[in-house]
């Protein structure tokens, strides 16, 4: 089933899923990822695309407004795995039952909030359960539709509206839950954590392995934020690139079980140059709190010389 | 012919999903409810249905799960009691907001704390706002006709609300009774086939369901609603009519036990009714006063003028609470039967009772001072214990 | 005839008879009815001639403004547009400028 050629062309003139006119702010990484994901439909297949409450729910179905060009479900924070679990299964008796002749696909949207917090229950026993279904993380790491407060995928020493940044606080003080590798222990079909790059290739395919790869996926896709993260719109491609190169953002894959690395930086750049664009880290470039990147760094070398170790790199 | 069988309320309610074969039930296991899924499951484990089960992780997630099968067009079930219903607070407003034809098999159960497993109301009390049409039973007969009217009253396009069928935990949900089953080719033909006009799997159209509405709609949204609720008066009434050309039972909105000439009138929702018809027969046997019941069988829609009605010649009115509302005043059934009588410009004496907390037992002599009170007060004018429990330990010999 | 517009069908001086059973739409990207083009303060210029169709400009726009027919794209759609400037920075060839205003 993995196609092995890539025609961005080719994939670039499929016909868009997700309409304009929705809320999002300008500059959105969260719309890029439903583009992405969607993108990776086969043009004769129909969707239910699932949507936890979030920013993308609250702008891109306000009534009577959907954006969405297939059926779109969104019934609240914590719930997008049960939900679309429900419309899955419905999907199988109706199929059964002769009811439905075409073929179906089941997405679901959430943030990192309802996703690795106060939807993770749901998620996990949707996952579980092993409905054929995606379960699409939009990563901007932290509740950005009620206005930047920590997450759990709130990387440490960020700035938050709950974490600030004070004299005797240095943001955030603990880790990323690593929600990806935590969905890779409910041994499901695929799991793969991606962000954007140049071509959507890594997206792309992942997307499609995820949808058409029979049972439970999840993917987590880092979709950053140019308000809650403090960047410059424009510059989003450019944060994504410094995420990779940093190994702030692994893109990998477990599929079956077995764990892929998919891009591995030439050049490991070093964290500060993912950290300096962006207002949320700019108190750890105060002189009091250089040692705090050192701290940083080190996670990242930690964190992904397991990462290399569970790909037997 | 109708078959006599032997089944405890649980099994009842299961025996009825099994003749209606829903397309759907997520469930998770509380309490006294956990029988129902229990059964369902066995019958999906040996062909006798085609339901599909969803072992989920809660009963957020069962109501959830229950709300995306029938936005998706199955038509979905799911049971549960207590903590359980709490977890589902949220969705159940969702699940009624979204017009979604769910029907909910509750056991009702004391919710915590602190943690007790018997039966009271105050799980299905608590969720009266949340736009769901309730119906009570008093036996097991009553749970397993009422399960099956639930599903063309959901589903009828002038209500498409979900509807709560509500039993007492224990009391009729596992006391044994002989009951009458209806043939199952006319419980199909009576429930019909599901046929939903909109759904997210209609091959034919596209639909978004879940908006955020902001406040030029959220005021004609709940408008809308509250019309459905309307509608489902005349609905659950020809539902009824049907039911009863069918089986010969008779149901409306409530039941009037001796109320033709009744001067006094006990009003209460559940498995206690029984108890207290008990008692009327032995009232009106040994000292010939005139008694009677009015025992609810739909809570919502509120049968508001009926009540009102059926309590228009009665001196004096005793309403009975199966939950605490905590407003320090009375009880959600009393706030709202007195409130129905005001409308009325009646002029009988009322008290409220709290009984039953937490699977408290009541008696035949229990109901008999009740009723001596309300003579007592029809008589004097001067209400003693407007907020009285029946069966309470105290030091005071009055509550207030 | 009804209105092709969502807008004209369900708007927020609707009153409660016309509001759809549990606030469901019936139908697909209505929310293309309803203009973001507003939102701009600055505005992506295509400059057709510098233009090699690549498409990187394509997949990053949130909000599907860069419309491709047969791996061609055409000019922005500005009714929808908010001008966040991300095309601009990926182009490899300096075909999207970004201009103040809308």
């Amino acid at each position: 089933m993995e196609k092995t050629t890539y025609n961005f062309k080719e994939v670039m003139s499929k016909s868009e899923r997700l309409a304009p006119g929705h809320r999002m702010c300008a500059g959105c990484g969260g719309t890029i990822t439903v583009r992405a994901v969607l993108r990776a439909l086969e043009e004769g297949d129909r969707a239910v695309i699932g949507n936890a409450t979030g920013c993308l729910e609250v702008s891109s179905f306000m009534y009577p407004y959907t954006a969405y060009e297939d059926s779109y479900i969104h019934n609240a924070f914590e719930n997008a795995g049960a939900t679309l679990s429900g419309v899955e299964t419905a999907y199988h008796v109706l199929k059964k039952k002769g009811k439905i002749k075409e073929n179906f696909k089941f997405i679901t949207f959430g943030g990192d909030g309802g996703t690795y917090d106060i939807g993770f229950q749901s998620l996990s026993g949707a996952m579980e359960r092993g409905h054929d279904m995606v379960y699409v993380c939009y990563d901007n790491g932290a509740y950005m539709n009620t206005g930047t407060q920590r997450s759990s995928a709130t990387p440490q020493y960020a700035d938050t509206t709950t974490t600030p940044a004070g004299s005797v606080s240095a943001g955030k003080v603990q880790v990323r839950k690593d929600l990806a590798a935590i969905m890779a222990e409910h041994h499901i079909p695929y799991v793969g954590q991606s962000t954007f790059t140049s071509n959507f290739k890594d997206l792309y395919t992942k997307a499609q392995k995820a949808i058409y790869t029979p049972g439970a996926a999840f993917l987590n896709v880092m979709s950053p934020c140019p308000r809650g993260w403090g960047y410059e719109p424009s510059e989003m491609m450019n944060i994504c690139k410094l995420a990779v190169e940093t190994c702030y953002w692994p893109m990998f894959e477990v599929i079956e079980g077995k764990w892929i690395l998919n891009y591995e930086p030439k050049n490991k750049l070093p964290i500060e140059e993912f950290l300096k664009p962006q207002r949320r880290f700019k108190h750890l470039f105060q002189k009091e709190n250089e040692q705090l990147i050192g701290k940083f760094q080190e996670e990242i070398n930690r964190r992904w010389e397991e990462l290399k170790n569970r790909c037997s790199l | 012919m109708a078959v006599r069988e032997r089944l405890s309320g649980n099994e009842a309610v299961a025996y009825a999903i099994k003749q209606v074969n829903p397309d759907v039930m997520p469930a998770f296991p509380i309490t006294p409810s956990t029988e129902i899924p229990q059964y369902v499951a066995n019958y999906i484990a040996n062909g006798e249905i085609d339901t599909e089960f969803i072992h989920v992780e809660s009963e957020h997630s069962a109501m959830s799960a229950t709300i995306g099968a029938s936005a998706a067009g199955a038509r979905a079930i799911t049971a549960t009691s207590s903590c359980g219903m709490a977890l589902m607070w949220e969705e159940l407003y969702v699940a009624a907001s979204n017009r979604l034809p769910i029907v909910l098999a509750l056991v009702n159960r004391a919710l915590s704390g602190p943690i007790n497993i018997n039966a009271d109301h105050s799980d299905s009390m608590g969720a009266r706002d949340s736009g769901w049409i309730q119906i009570y039973a008093e036996s097991n007969q009553e749970v397993y006709d009422n399960f099956i009217q639930a599903f063309p009253i959901a589903e009828d396009k002038r209500v498409h609300l979900p509807v709560m069928v509500c039993q007492d935990g224990f009391i009729t949900s596992h006391g044994v009774e002989n009951i009458l089953l209806v043939e199952d080719d006319k419980v199909k033909r009576f429930v019909g086939a599901y046929e939903p006009e909109h759904y997210l799997l209609n091959e034919t159209e596209r639909m978004a369901l879940g908006p955020y509405a902001v406040s030029n709609y959220y005021m004609e949204t709940k408008r809308a609603q509250r019309e459905a609720m309307i509608n489902a008066r005349e609905v659950i009434l020809e539902t009824a009519s049907r039911f009863e050309e069918m089986t010969g039972r008779k149901y409306g909105f409530f039941e009037e036990y001796q109320m033709e000439d009744a001067e006094y009138a006990v009003v209460i929702i559940g498995s206690a009714a029984g108890t207290c018809k008990a008692a009327i027969e032995e009232i009106r046997a040994t000292t010939g006063k005139k008694v009677g019941l009015i025992k609810i069988r739909v809570f919502r829609p509120f049968p508001e003028e009926e009540i009102a009605k059926a309590l228009s010649k009665v001196k004096a009115v005793a309403i009975l609470d199966r939950s605490e509302m905590f407003a320090a005043t009375s009880g959600p059934l009393g706030a709202e039967v007195r409130a129905a009588m005001y409308q009325a410009h009646s002029t009988a004496e009322v008290v409220n009772y709290f009984y039953g907390l937490g699977g408290r037992d009541i008696t035949v002599s229990d109901f008999k001072s009740v009723y001596d009170n309300l003579e007592t007060i029809a008589r004097t004018h001067v209400v003693t214990g407007m907020y009285e429990y029946i069966g309470l330990r105290s030091t005071q010999s009055e509550e207030v | 005839m009804a209105s092709d517009k969502i807008y004209d069908r369900i708007h927020e001086q609707s009153p409660w008879q016309e509001i759809t059973e549990g606030n469901k739409i019936f139908e697909a990207a209505t929310s293309k009815d309803f203009c973001t083009g507003e939102w701009r303060t600055a505005t992506p210029e295509w400059v057709a001639d510098r233009c090699k169709q690549c498409l990187l400009c394509t997949p990053v726009c949130p909000d599907s403004s860069i419309p491709v027919t047969a791996g061609k794209r055409t000019d922005f759609d500005y009714d929808h547009c908010k001008g966040c400037g991300i095309c601009a920075k990926v182009c490899p060839f300096g075909a999207i400028s970004m201009r103040e205003g809308k």
